[in-house]
């Protein structure tokens, strides 16, 4: 059962969605940065998807040196902020940390991040400014972290950025998609600030491109096309029922709780259907919007799970309860779903079969869709040359088989971390300047 | 267990002492620490009262641990020397049998004289002069102005013997090349015992965002007195120095740096009496005595000793020359691969910071190191740098059954006597030649 009363004003939503990883003060800094090894080689950099030099940052906190050690983790990635928030650090740098294998406690190294970060960010301490103008014109599609990233490292270098953002905020995912408990909006838009602030890119909002006639005028008043435009609205799982009207897609379920907080309507038994990460903060949503049942229904067993360990126990601790090796057939109901009808499974030879006969029906009143995102096919579809592979756009060293074109974040790895996004769009910039070179 | 010590004919339940400084300005913290257990205090030092400044004391801290070292300005009593004596007499009558110890720093003979019959008329079992503060009084001819001028010295001892009934004991200062000195001038003066070390001559930190130095008066500074756990140290090789002397036989209470059971045990086990605490306290109040105690008579317990004067000095022995060790004892270093955590601390220490003893393995998944056995020279650094307990060891490789020592080598004429001399002790050790650190550069 869900411990957690539907909130009903944005002080209970806050409580219900209390930070995981809340911002340190200065002495659980110093004494959290006091325990780190400053190991050689340190694993933590290695596990690092923008090989953050961590031993540094760690050792600068310790010797009050805040700024040298935002600055450290700005230099390798510009959502260094997000990352030490939303990064699934116990599978990364402190999954690696040498201290699990002693059975002590990793460092908190997303934790010192975010203390680091956020100094810097409230105390407007700035490191970068945009390069002189050299002529050069890059449209970047999409403000996510990759687009971002791509903006960051191409005004650094005197390129002038547009970025078009289909939706009236940016930051992507980062604003829209991540559970609430992991960051708020308010710190999300305070680090593009700080990073607009720097490098003075373009956000042009509600400009989307999708029409042959946008990417045409983007093709002539540009030198270089970014594409982060990310993954699209959630696939249909093509079963009886799915268009009843308390059926959701996760990711837009999210955007809009993000968005609405505690106004957002959320049932009282809710079917989450899904392993993935995504799957995991639905149901944990679910549980901290008050639902008194909230059962995460998956078709295959729980060892094949897509999602992190540690986010499916995120998810238990707040009450929701898996069922495992079960496949819908139909969402039942007449106008609103109020059940879904399952089959159990069993994985053979890695495909998942149904057992005759096994047939059974879960009550609910909101069933939410967890079971994959679409591809932005309208738009790939209009560019020409564009190649695709297993419906990610096919780069090679971020640069597409349309030369013009590049691309990162996951429209291009098919759906990762914010981290992946935030590295994958800087090293497209780089490809980018040394295409604008040539 | 009795843990009761008479230190030069001074008496007390036990050999812990509260050292002269801020813990002992008053009758009634002197009273507040017999109470929770501690055996005798030396009183802060009385003279003629001074004035003292704000603020008065500095800290190294080092990662999270505050005050590993510490350091103050701060003079002897700005108390009335009538006040003082008044209180020493009220806490002799609550705690007859605790060691109440004056200690004193005056100018003249005469003022000498008037001291140490004023402190042993209010009561006081014994004297502790006070030859070793190195800031402040010292500008004046006192403290270690004193202690750092053997002649001095013994003159001023000198004066008080002349007067005193209770037993003497002089301060040693350790801002002093050979400490020896003022120690044998305390003997010849006529002393009944020493005490030390005082604190060290010390600039604790700067402040670098106003240029200046801690502790601040009026964005000014001096140096202080240093003390806390970083003096231990420097205090035991003092310490060592002056029970070391050859028939000097006059009792030491040692100071310097002492926290808690294992640190007193210490500074008993290398020839000191009795022990002297003051940091530990001005850090954490009387009641560490409780874990000093606790400790303490446990080890003595777990050993067998039955009384403190059992285990006085009972390491001095064991600690020698450089001249007398032995070469032929031969350890390496052992890394368990079980319990190694892949931090490579100690991989990067021994490449970077000794002998280049340490290897890593081909495999970038493998994070353990091995030790490179025939170029490890046993210095140690490797355990000590290792975070993981017991996981470097240092193994013997010796039979154990040979014994050199340079000084046998000097005598027999088997040393290396001139500069490319094939016996000197780092001939045949593998030393990678400079350009391969930079290999990564030259490929």
């Amino acid at each position: 059962m869900s411990e957690y009363n539907r909130p009903v004003n944005e002080q209970e939503f806050e409580q219900n969605f209390a930070q995981i990883k809340p911002l340190m003060n200065n002495t659980e800094a110093y004494y959290e940065s006091s325990r780190c090894l400053f190991c050689y080689n340190a694993p933590c950099v290695e596990a690092c998807p923008t090989h953050i030099d961590i031993p540094l940052f760690i050792r600068q906190i310790n010797t009050n040196n805040i700024k040298g050690a935002a600055r450290t983790i700005y230099d390798s990635n510009y959502f260094g902020n997000a990352c030490g928030k939303v990064c699934p650090t116990e599978v990364l740098c402190e999954g690696a940390c040498v201290y699990n294998l002693q059975d002590v406690k990793p460092i908190e190294i997303g934790r010192l991040q975010n203390y680091a970060t956020t100094s810097a960010i409230r105390n407007d301490i700035k490191f970068y400014s945009a390069g002189k103008s050299n002529g050069k014109k890059v449209a970047i599609i999409g403000s996510g972290p990759a687009g971002i990233a791509c903006a960051c490292e191409l005004r650094k270098e005197g390129v002038h950025v547009d970025i078009y953002e289909a939706r009236s905020n940016a930051t992507g995912l980062t604003v829209n998609g991540i559970a609430p408990y992991k960051i708020t909006n308010d710190e999300v838009l305070e680090e593009l600030a700080y990073l607009q602030s720097q490098f003075g890119f373009n956000i042009l909002y509600n400009s989307k491109i999708e029409t042959a006639d946008d990417i045409e005028k983007l093709e002539k008043n540009y030198d270089a096309i970014f594409l982060g435009v990310g993954n699209g609205e959630t696939s249909k799982l093509n079963i009886p029922g799915e268009d009843k009207t308390n059926v959701h897609g996760a990711v837009e379920l999210i955007e809009v709780l993000r968005k609405e907080h505690y106004n957002t309507a959320f049932g009282n038994k809710v079917i989450v259907l899904g392993g993935g990460n995504t799957a995991m903060d639905a149901a944990s949503e679910s549980a901290r919007m008050g639902a008194a049942s909230v059962k995460l229904i998956y078709r295959r067993s729980k060892e094949e799970m897509g999602a992190y360990h540690f986010e499916y126990e995120l998810a238990k601790e707040v009450g929701v309860k898996g069922i495992f090796n079960a496949a819908p057939l139909e969402i039942m109901g007449n106008g609103s779903a109020n059940a879904v009808k399952f089959i159990k499974t069993k994985t053979k030879n890695g495909k998942v079969v149904t057992i005759p006969g096994t047939e059974f029906v879960e009550e609910c009143d909101m069933v939410i869709l967890a079971t994959g995102q679409k591809n932005h096919d309208y738009l790939f579809d209009k560019i020409s040359n564009l190649e695709m592979v297993k419906n990610k756009v096919k780069t090679n060293n971020y640069q597409t088989s349309n030369p013009k074109y590049f691309a990162g974040g996951d429209c291009m790895n098919g759906g990762a971390e914010v981290v992946n996004a935030a590295y994958e769009g800087k090293f497209a910039g780089k490809a980018i300047l040394s295409y604008l070179e040539k | 267990m009795d843990l009761s010590v008479n230190f030069a004919g001074i008496k007390s339940p036990n050999p812990f002492w509260l050292a002269s400084a801020p813990p002992t300005n008053s009758g009634y913290q002197i009273m507040k620490a017999f109470d929770k257990g501690w055996g005798g205090a030396i009183w802060k030092t009385l003279g003629v009262p001074v004035v003292n400044v704000s603020s008065r004391y500095g800290s190294v801290n080092y990662r999270d641990s505050r005050m590993v070292g510490f350091n103050n300005i701060e003079l002897i009593s700005d108390r009335p020397l009538k006040d003082n004596l008044r209180e020493i007499e009220e806490v002799k009558k609550y705690f007859p049998d605790h060691a109440v110890i004056a200690s004193l720093m005056v100018e003249s003979r005469e003022q000498w004289h008037q001291i140490v019959k004023d402190a042993e008329n209010a009561g006081a079992d014994g004297h502790e002069l006070n030859f070793g503060c190195p800031h402040g009084m010292c500008e004046r001819g006192m403290g270690s102005a004193v202690g750092q001028d053997p002649k001095i010295l013994e003159l001023i001892v000198g004066w008080v013997m002349e007067v005193a009934k209770k037993p003497v004991i002089v301060k040693l200062t350790p801002n002093i090349s050979h400490i020896e000195d003022p120690a044998l001038a305390a003997k010849a003066g006529g002393a009944n015992a020493v005490s030390l070390i005082n604190t060290i001559q010390s600039i604790v930190g700067l402040d670098i965002d106003n240029f200046t130095a801690y502790p601040k008066v009026d964005g000014h500074s001096t140096n202080g007195g240093y003390c806390g756990p970083a003096v231990k140290p420097i205090a035991l090789n003092l310490l060592k120095n002056v029970a070391k002397i050859p028939n000097y036989g006059l009792p030491i209470s040692g100071i310097g740096g002492v926290e808690n059971w294992r640190d007193a045990v210490e500074f008993i086990l290398l020839g000191a009496s009795t022990v002297q605490v003051c940091t530990a306290v001005m850090h954490y109040g009387f009641g560490i005595i409780r874990e000093i105690l606790a400790g303490f008579e446990q080890y003595m317990i777990d050993k067998g000793f039955n009384s403190v004067d059992e285990m006085v000095g009972r390491a001095l022995p064991n600690i020698n020359t450089w001249e007398n060790l032995n070469l032929k004892y031969k350890i390496v270093a052992d890394i368990n691969q079980d319990k190694c955590i892949g931090c490579q601390l100690c991989y990067i220490a021994c490449d970077d910071g000794a002998h280049q003893a340490i290897g890593l393995s081909e495999n970038p998944e493998d994070r353990k190191p091995h030790i490179i056995e025939e170029n490890c020279v046993g210095c140690n650094l490797c355990s000590l740098v290792c975070p993981v307990e017991n996981c470097i060891t240092m193994q013997r490789r010796d039979a154990g059954n040979e014994h050199l020592t340079w000084k046998e080598r000097t005598i027999a004429g088997d040393i290396p006597d001139s500069f490319d001399d094939e016996r000197g002790g780092g001939v045949g050790h593998h030393v990678p030649e400079p350009r391969e650190a930079i290999a990564y550069r030259l490929k």
